[in-house]
């Protein structure tokens, strides 16, 4: 016994550093994890984030401010019309304006639609990380219906460049609410195909139960938003705490989570689709008739027949083109809630036709700055589902 | 002598087609035709001869082709030796455990004396357990020498999860030995004649014990630590390519068709069909004469065996696609915690169930 003691003592043993990534299936999002591991157990790690910088701050200064919108698409690329719908807005509150009532609501439609895919693919990748690939493609199939709704709307499936400044490129299509209607009957069945593969599945619930716990405080102390904030119990959304758009006028829930680890941020979300579902049914009963565009020449381009055939539309037109839309000077922060927490946009306006400072908060980046408290001591399989579930967005965290 | 050699050879070329040359490339499809059933997709289609695709059944021939072209890299500073050792000594007990199998029973043909295994070992499953403790070589190996951290990481972990599997799978099958009284699996198919008597009414739990234990050992999903692939890339055989590579794939698979075997050999009346004897068979194809009769009931019993093999297979398969990955600690923590003494168990309930029965 002694002998085994003194030479278990005398054993040399080192730490093993290994890069996770940038290119390493856990890693989708491109971010790097130095890790610094103990046998199996993490004794520290370090993220490197930026492989996905793309210097989206200092392109919107060289744009116009409608020229910017494109750019927000690839931010969170996973819900592209939350980004679009939050610049529009901080634009908007700069001016001092308020986009018509349907227009307002179809931004709200949109936006729950998106935030459901969002929600539905970091599940799958999430399932899919630890194993459980047949729950990938479940959602993945339910995302796809989604996605067809929003082909239908904006003529493009990921980056959809679909909300303008005072308005939108155009109005809903013709049965867009019975196809609504179609697409989430099928989503609520895969739900529940779902459900029932995942949330009493004793394995998936061993792999996720008490990781990547995160208490209340400490949440806060952290900045994080959103579901994985709402997962440690705290109710803050920003769609309730500061309501914009119409959700004032929307009946929907907060979940809330109580000990804030993954499992919780699983089960926040779940049932955040299908409040979203609620909100976006609720929206498509009330909304009204109306214009689409604010009615202003300055702000919103007049129909192609205007243009074209009436010249002080011509010259409002080429000029909106050319110089782009003089807010007027000054700043401010607007923000919305995001499908991973509070995606803010600080904009500075010197009252010409160019943003001077366009800077977005994205709501990943201080979850993936809490990847270190939350991983250390812990196993490295348990960096997965942690990683999944605070859904990190390399578009939007690296800019 | 020379139809004694006759009739081996004949066996071992049938066994060799069917594991190697049947299972191995088919099971590759069968997989991912299942997985695209159970997941709403429609599956690997799209490799064709002249147009001919019938349901993607030519991807394994496509798949041969690729993987014969690939370049076969060897990463630097890996030990070239053992590396290239790695997935032989992991296929070659895939292929060897089937030896022992019997896959259909006893039968006079002319006058010879047939028995439809391909060595009758009278300690079987001690065989089978010997090569199946072999193939941890070579993951360990494959792990180690490709210079990898990863790779190092699941080697270890496939050496600790079949080393622990192994205990507690080894003492699960004592408990079919004290039913049947032999380790000898043709004589433990024989006695499964008996619909009553299949394993899996003798030792209910000894086979969801074996089940578990067996897919561990197998290293495949909900156990798929060692090759874990949002975790450690792919394990092991990260830096693996071409035919290495696909040895090692071979050989999951032929664990498959190995385990499916095992079980139905155990625990599901090996080669018979439900109420029917080997007596009823011979004597429903007695019109055929006595070598007629025997070479049907063969082929019988040879076609009831595979098809129990392939409903295995299927579960398996199933189980795979259904299940998220244990971690690590949780993997061994149900091998010692609750395998094991589950086990012993077992073993403790068999043993009073026979004295008071005797």
């Amino acid at each position: 016994m002694d002998i085994m003691t003194d030479s278990a003592k005398n054993l040399h043993t080192e730490k093993m550093v290994i890069n996770m990534g940038p290119s390493h299936p856990v890693t989708h999002g491109t971010v790097k994890f130095t890790v610094t591991l103990d046998g199996e157990t993490i004794d520290d790690l370090k993220v490197d984030i930026g492989y996905l910088h793309r210097g989206f701050e200092k392109m919107c200064e060289n744009g116009t401010w409608e020229q910017v919108m494109p750019y927000t698409d690839r931010l969170n690329y996973v819900s592209p019309l939350i980004n679009n719908v939050g610049y529009a807005l901080a634009v908007e509150k700069l001016f001092g304006l308020q986009a018509p009532e349907r227009c307002q609501y179809i931004r709200v439609i949109l936006s729950e639609m998106a935030r459901i895919c969002d929600h539905y693919t970091n599940i799958a990748a999430g399932a899919m990380e630890v194993g459980a690939m047949t729950v990938f493609l479940y959602f993945v199939e339910a995302r796809d219906l989604l996605w067809d709704l929003l082909e239908e709307v904006c003529g493009a499936r990921v980056t959809a460049n679909y909300v303008r400044i005072g308005g939108l490129k155009n109005d809903l299509p013709e049965g867009f609410a019975a196809g609504v209607a179609r697409a989430f009957k099928t989503c609520r069945e895969l739900w529940v195909d779902v459900d029932k593969l995942l949330t009493k599945n004793r394995i998936f619930i061993d792999r996720m139960r008490d990781v990547g716990t995160m208490p209340a405080q400490e949440a806060i102390a952290h900045g994080f938003t959103g579901p994985c904030l709402r997962a440690s119990g705290v109710p803050y959304d920003v769609r309730k705490a500061q309501p914009y758009l119409v959700y004032d006028r929307m009946d929907f829930e907060i979940p809330v989570g109580e000990t804030g680890d993954n499992f919780d941020r699983y089960l926040v979300r779940m049932e955040e689709i299908n409040q979203s579902m609620r909100i976006v049914e609720q929206a498509l009963a009330k909304m009204p008739a109306g214009p689409i565009n604010l009615d202003m020449p300055g702000m919103r381009w007049q129909s192609k027949d205007d243009t074209y055939s009436r010249i002080e539309s011509l010259i409002t037109h080429f000029k909106t083109i050319t110089e782009g839309i003089k807010p007027p000077a000054g700043e401010i922060y607007s923000a919305v809630e995001g499908a991973n927490g509070e995606l803010g946009f600080y904009l500075v306006s010197d009252g010409s036709g160019k943003p001077v400072k366009c800077r977005v908060r994205p709501p990943c980046f201080p979850l993936t700055a809490a990847m270190p408290r939350m991983m250390r001591g812990r196993l490295i399989a348990d960096i997965v589902p942690t990683f999944d579930m605070i859904n990190m967005i390399g578009g939007e965290c690296d800019r | 002598m020379i139809a004694d050699l006759t009739e081996t050879i004949i066996k071992i070329l049938f066994i060799f087609s069917i594991n190697v040359g049947f299972y191995s490339p088919i099971l590759g499809w069968v997989e991912r035709k299942q997985s695209a059933l159970m997941q709403d997709r429609v599956g690997a289609n799209r490799a064709n001869i002249l147009n001919f695709k019938i349901i993607g059944l030519f991807h394994p021939i496509a798949d041969a082709v690729k993987v014969l072209t690939k370049e076969d890299f060897i990463p630097e500073g890996a030990d070239k030796f053992f590396h290239t050792l790695a997935p032989f000594i992991s296929l070659t007990p895939a292929i060897v455990t089937f030896a022992v199998i019997p896959f259909g029973g006893n039968y006079e043909l002319w006058g010879h004396s047939v028995k439809l295994v391909i060595a009758d070992l009278d300690v079987g499953m001690l065989f089978i357990f010997a090569f199946a403790s072999l193939s941890t070589y070579g993951v360990v190996l494959g792990g180690w020498s490709s210079n990898n951290n990863w790779s190092l990481l699941g080697g270890l972990r496939a050496s600790a999860q079949m080393l622990s599997y192994e205990v507690a799978m080894g003492l699960t099958l004592i408990g079919v030995f004290m039913v049947y009284g032999s380790l000898r699996l043709t004589d433990i198919g024989m006695i499964q004649e008996n619909f009553f008597r299949w394993g899996i009414f003798m030792q209910p739990l000894g086979f969801i014990l074996f089940l578990t234990c067996a897919i561990a050992e197998n290293k495949r999903a909900p156990f798929d630590q060692p090759e874990a692939e949002s975790e450690l890339v792919a394990g092991y055989f990260t830096e693996y390519s071409s035919m290495k590579f696909v040895m090692f794939w071979m050989g999951e698979f032929l664990e498959i068709v190995t385990i499916s075997g095992i079980v139905t050999t155990l625990f599901f009346g090996a080669w018979h069909l439900p109420f029917v004897t080997d007596q009823m068979l011979l004597s429903w194809f007695s019109p055929a004469g006595p070598n007629g009769a025997a070479i049907l009931a063969m082929i019988v019993n040879v076609l009831v065996f595979f098809l129990k093999v392939s409903f295995f297979i299927w579960l398996l398969m199933t189980i795979r696609w259904t299940l998220p990955r244990f971690r690590y600690d949780q993997v061994m923590r149900l091998g010692w915690k609750m395998m094991l003494p589950l086990a012993l168990l077992n073993i403790f309930i068999t043993g009073i169930v026979l004295l008071v029965w005797k």
